[in-house]
């Protein structure tokens, strides 16, 4: 095995088309946990935690912001909790401490796990993924498009994930996980709405529940018919009932280890009530302050 | 491979690193520091916790070429030459350490807690100490002396 240590972007880009079977190394957190349990000897380990660029966050000419892939979920925590807080509620719940502080966004879309905690927020704010190579430079990939199976992302052999592209939120956003305790724990199941009410709309992410993370897209839909956005009124019941049931019904969940399929589809349309809950009452509360 | 990085304050370099090796390994191994503990090798204990430029991390997560020219602080170097640090002095006075396995791991990330929040809450305690798994003492005698810890280091201030 070989150990490659690119102190640029170029060189990282270069050394991942000469040898397109490395695999990058970020915060190491699934990585080497497949390298210690004996599951991959990759012929390299290219850790990119020498690659600065990776590991900074700015904003956009147009308002959105660009996390380098090598941000640690620590700091969407305590520095992007205000412009991305689905995210970072995501962030705060993958596992502990020690892991918030090594693992990253980018490591999460690089393993493209079903229950990554990371992608119900990005779907739902509407992320796009900007992967890089040397040939062909860069690809800006919408996250809906990146998720193409258990464990397989969009990424060509010689691509690299540069980034996360990602409007700030310009409303409530609410993440919820199902799992046995508040720490240590893959997702059962979760769920994440994100309000935008400039264009009257939300936007939904399922993890955990299905081959790949996905959106709502029914749900959606509804939630821009039914949604009265000028009114301070509580959400209805009934629809509260419907928005979860569509939620339920758009997720395509397997029964395994650490749940039914049945009880993932019940938990889901839980947490899509719960969360569409807390995020239109801070909406109301908005809407009251400014009227 | 050569591996050259800072342990406990001090310039160390150790060699025949495979490249797949852990930080962990290294330190256990190669440097002859065996307070990191090796238990599930996934990050899912804690017992291998140890500071990494600052902040704590599973050292079994940790590639050791990622290691190369960063700094490292493991449970040996928490306290000073013939004495402990006080977190460690409540752990002894406390009853916090049965078995012991877990507790190198434990008292690098309650360190950490002490060093960025002056009078941690039980909900902080608990969130700070939520990777670390001990299958002894129930935790109750751990978080007695994180609370203790914590009153003296403040006092000390």
């Amino acid at each position: 095995m070989e150990f490659l240590r690119p102190q640029t972007w170029a060189e990282a880009l270069a050394a991942k088309a000469e040898l397109p079977g490395a695999v990058p190394i970020q915060g190491g957190t699934d990585v080497m946990v497949e390298i210690n349990f004996d599951v991959r000897r990759p012929p390299a380990l290219l850790d990119l935690t020498r690659v600065a660029e990776l590991a900074r966050w700015s904003a956009e000419p147009d308002g959105r912001l660009r996390v380098g892939a090598g941000v640690p979920y620590a700091r969407v925590i305590s520095e992007l909790a205000d412009r991305l807080p689905g995210l970072a509620q995501a962030a705060r719940t993958v596992g502990s401490p020690q892991i918030r502080n090594r693992g990253t966004v980018g490591g999460n879309l690089g393993a493209a796990s079903p229950a990554g905690d990371s992608h119900p927020p990005l779907l739902a704010c509407g992320a796009v993924i900007e992967v890089e190579s040397a040939a062909r430079g860069v690809r800006a990939v919408p996250a809906e498009e990146f998720y193409l199976g258990v464990k397989r992302n969009a990424l060509e052999p010689d691509e690299l994930i540069k980034a996360f592209v990602t409007p700030v939120a310009g409303g409530p956003q609410y993440f919820s996980k199902v799992g046995t305790r508040n720490a240590m724990v893959i997702a059962v199941c979760s769920f994440c709405v994100a309000l935008h009410p400039a264009e009257r709309r939300a936007g939904t992410g399922i993890g955990s529940a299905a081959p790949v993370p996905l959106r709502a897209l029914a749900a959606e839909e509804f939630l821009a018919a039914e949604l009265d956005w000028a009114g301070t009124a509580p959400l209805a019941p009934a629809l509260l009932t419907r928005f979860g049931e569509l939620v339920g019904a758009a997720a395509a969940p397997i029964d395994d280890v650490r749940g039914t399929a049945a009880y993932r589809r019940h938990a889901l349309s839980v947490l899509a009530r719960r969360t569409l809950t807390w995020a239109w009452n801070d909406h109301r509360k908005a809407a009251e302050r400014c009227a | 491979m050569r591996l050259n990085f800072t342990v406990n304050g001090r310039a160390t370099a150790v060699d025949d690193v495979w490249e797949g090796e852990s930080l962990l390994y290294v330190l256990r191994e190669r440097a002859g520091l065996p307070g990191a503990k090796n238990a599930c090798e996934q990050g899912e204990c804690g017992s291998c916790t140890v500071y990494l430029d600052g902040s704590p991390v599973c050292a079994c997560l940790v590639a050791a070429g990622q290691a190369e020219g960063r700094e490292v602080r493991t449970v040996e170097g928490l306290g000073g030459p013939g004495r402990l640090d006080p977190l460690q002095e409540a752990f002894v006075e406390c009853g916090a350490v049965q078995c012991g396995f877990c507790t190198p791991g434990l008292l690098v990330q309650a360190h950490d807690l002490l060093e960025r929040v002056t009078h941690p809450s039980d909900a902080e305690i608990r969130e700070a100490l939520a990777g670390n798994l001990c299958r002894c003492t129930g935790y109750e005698k751990i978080l007695d002396a994180v609370r203790l810890a914590a009153e003296r280091k403040a006092a000390a201030r």
